[in-house]
Parts: C-alpha cells; structure tokens; sequence
C-alpha cells in the first residue's frame, strides 16, 4: 500500500468544474500526491449543478481505507453527496464524512492534515474550524 | 395493470407508466415558468432540470410499467436523483425512494397515506427543512394531511395549488432562496410550484381512471 492510501482522501464537489478542478489544483500545490484526491462539478448535461454519479465515482477515486472527506459549496452538492453516500452503504459510509466547511479552504487545510495521516476526526475537525458553529 | 388504492377511498387502477407520462408533460408545458420562478429567488435552472429528470423517467416508462407499484416507485426516485442533477433531484428522488420503501413494508394498500407522510418526512430530512420555509413541503405536508383525512384526488386537485401559493407570503429559510433573506418573500417557491403541478398531474389522471 503506498502513502497516499493510508490517507484519509479529499473530495471537492462543486456546481462549477471550473471551481472543483481549481481547489483540487490548489489541495495538489500543498500535499502533492500524498492524499488520495478527486473532484466533480457541473450537473449531468455539464451545465452548472451537481451529478450524484459523478460523486459516487469521485468517492470511489479518492478513496482510503482511513476514510474520505467531502467538501461541497451549495444545496445541491451536500444533498446530492448525501445520497452518495447511502447509495455505497454500510459499512463503507460510516467512513464518509461530509463537512461543514468552505470549500476551498477547508479541502486544502484538511489536505495538509491528512496528509501527516491524521484520522478522518481529526481531518473533519480541523477543516469545520474554519466554520463559524 | 396495478390495483392499487392511490389518493382515494376506493382502489383504483393505476398505470404507472400513465402517471410518468402526464408528470413528464406537465413539467414540459411548464418549464420555462418554472426557470422564471427560479430565476427571481434561485439560480434559474429548476425548469430545465425537472424536464431533465421526467424525459429520463419518460425514457423507462414502459420497464417501470412492468414493475410492482412500490418498486417502480422507488426506480422512478433514483432515475430522479441521478438525472435532475439539481438540489431538486435528491428531494424529489427521496420522496419517491422512502414512498417506494415505506409501500413496500405494508401489505395494506390503504396505507397509501401513512406511507406518504412517512416519505414527506424523509424529504424534510433530507432538506433539513421544515413546514413554512418556503420550499416543496409547504405543499406536500398539508397534502399529506389531506390524504390521511381520505380526500379524493378531485378535492386535492381544487386545493394543491393554493397550497403552493401560500409560500408567495414565506421568507426562504433553506436553500439559495434563504440568501435573499427579507427579498425572498413575495415570489412563489419554483420548488412548491412544481411539486403543485406535478400532484395536480397526477390527480387529473386519477381522476380520469
């Protein structure tokens, strides 16, 4: 197994491609290779939105056995990332975490946490700082 | 052909496959009305994403015809969920699923209502919304009381529009809507007014079997 699938993984989820593909770019400038990562944007027809398919996949691509960390923008990024993560179920899903954070600073702070192979708490606990509770 | 008792005393028979086709043609006839709605209070797409979401549906007619009614209750959601690509579709999509799910835990088709509610109830889960927020609920809990007090399809059909109507007066608490805060209240939901058109829709065919 290499270092990268030991860490907790990050997934940017986005209405905009443009967005989701930019904070990837900005998570990779800080832990390079070292977490596994994944993005998705735009809705099924590749206008603005969101694609609960495209999420599945990202989940699957970005995946660790430590855990993954979703990080989405609006409604129906989170909606639609929840039913993502029903949709992949037991036992896999209790290691899904969707967090309450902005999206772009909360997937690289929680990048650079991850990728000193903290647990997915404590990944989710340091990006959700960032939120005021 | 499905006996089923829907929205009604008496069993009826329901073709599902005619329900998606007049659901899919009302959500066409309306979906440049619907993107105006969203427009004014959201990002303008909710038009375009139902029509999405009911020629995907429209496109399984005849398998899911075949299935039993909670099953392709339940198929219908995720076709949703898969193909609006809105928040819409996970609201939409959950309501059909839990229906789906709920139908098929009962034996006794009169438990039509009971298994509405418990669906309406996921959905203001999903949403984390609740009655008065402006959204799709402020039709679809009054509904569901209706149905748990045996309305017919016809009495529905008088009164679901004016359901959606009442959120015209609503501030926006979920969703972008929320974002306009004060600026909010004076539009009717796009959500409500789907989901009105939708259950009058599915009325009018009820009404008609």
């Amino acid at each position: 197994m290499t270092t990268a699938n030991m860490n907790v993984g990050i997934v940017i989820v986005s209405h905009s491609p443009l967005v989701a593909r930019g904070a990837a770019d900005m998570v990779r400038q800080m832990v390079g290779d070292s977490v596994p990562l994944a993005w998705c944007g735009g809705n099924p027809a590749g206008g603005l939105g969101t694609d609960m398919a495209a999420i599945l996949r990202a989940i699957e691509e970005a995946w660790s056995d430590a855990g993954v960390a979703v990080f989405v923008d609006l409604g129906g990024a989170e909606t639609n990332s929840e039913m993502a993560v029903e949709t992949i179920g037991a036992p896999r899903s209790a290691k899904i975490a969707i967090c309450n954070a902005p999206i772009v600073e909360g997937a690289v702070i929680a990048a650079a946490e991850a990728s000193g192979g903290a647990s997915l708490a404590r990944v989710v606990a340091t990006a959700e700082e960032l939120s005021p509770s | 052909m499905i006996a089923a008792r829907q929205m009604t005393r008496e069993p009826v028979a329901v073709r599902i496959g005619d329900l998606i086709e007049a659901c899919r043609d009302v959500i066409a006839e309306h979906a440049d009305h619907l993107c105006h709605l969203d427009r004014a209070i959201g990002d303008g797409d909710h038009g375009t994403n139902m029509l999405r979401g009911f020629d995907a549906l429209l496109a399984e007619r005849d398998r899911l015809d075949s299935q039993a009614l909670n099953d392709a209750i339940g198929e219908a959601g995720t076709i949703l969920v898969m193909t609006i690509g809105g928040a819409s579709g996970p609201l939409y999509g959950t309501l059909l699923i839990e229906m789906g799910r709920q139908l098929a835990a009962f034996n006794n088709p009169q438990d039509f209502a009971y298994a509405f509610g418990m669906a309406v109830d996921a959905v203001a889960r999903r949403g984390k919304s609740a009655r008065g927020d402006k959204t799709m609920l402020d039709v679809l809990y009054p509904l569901s009381d209706l149905l748990r007090q045996g309305y017919m399809a016809r009495t529905v059909l008088e009164r679901v529009t004016g359901l959606a109507e009442t959120t015209v007066a609503m501030r926006a608490m979920r969703g972008r809507a929320s974002f306009l805060g004060k600026r909010s209240i004076g539009h009717l939901d796009p959500g409500a007014a789907s989901c009105a058109l939708l259950v009058s829709a599915i009325c009018r065919q009820l009404d008609k079997e």
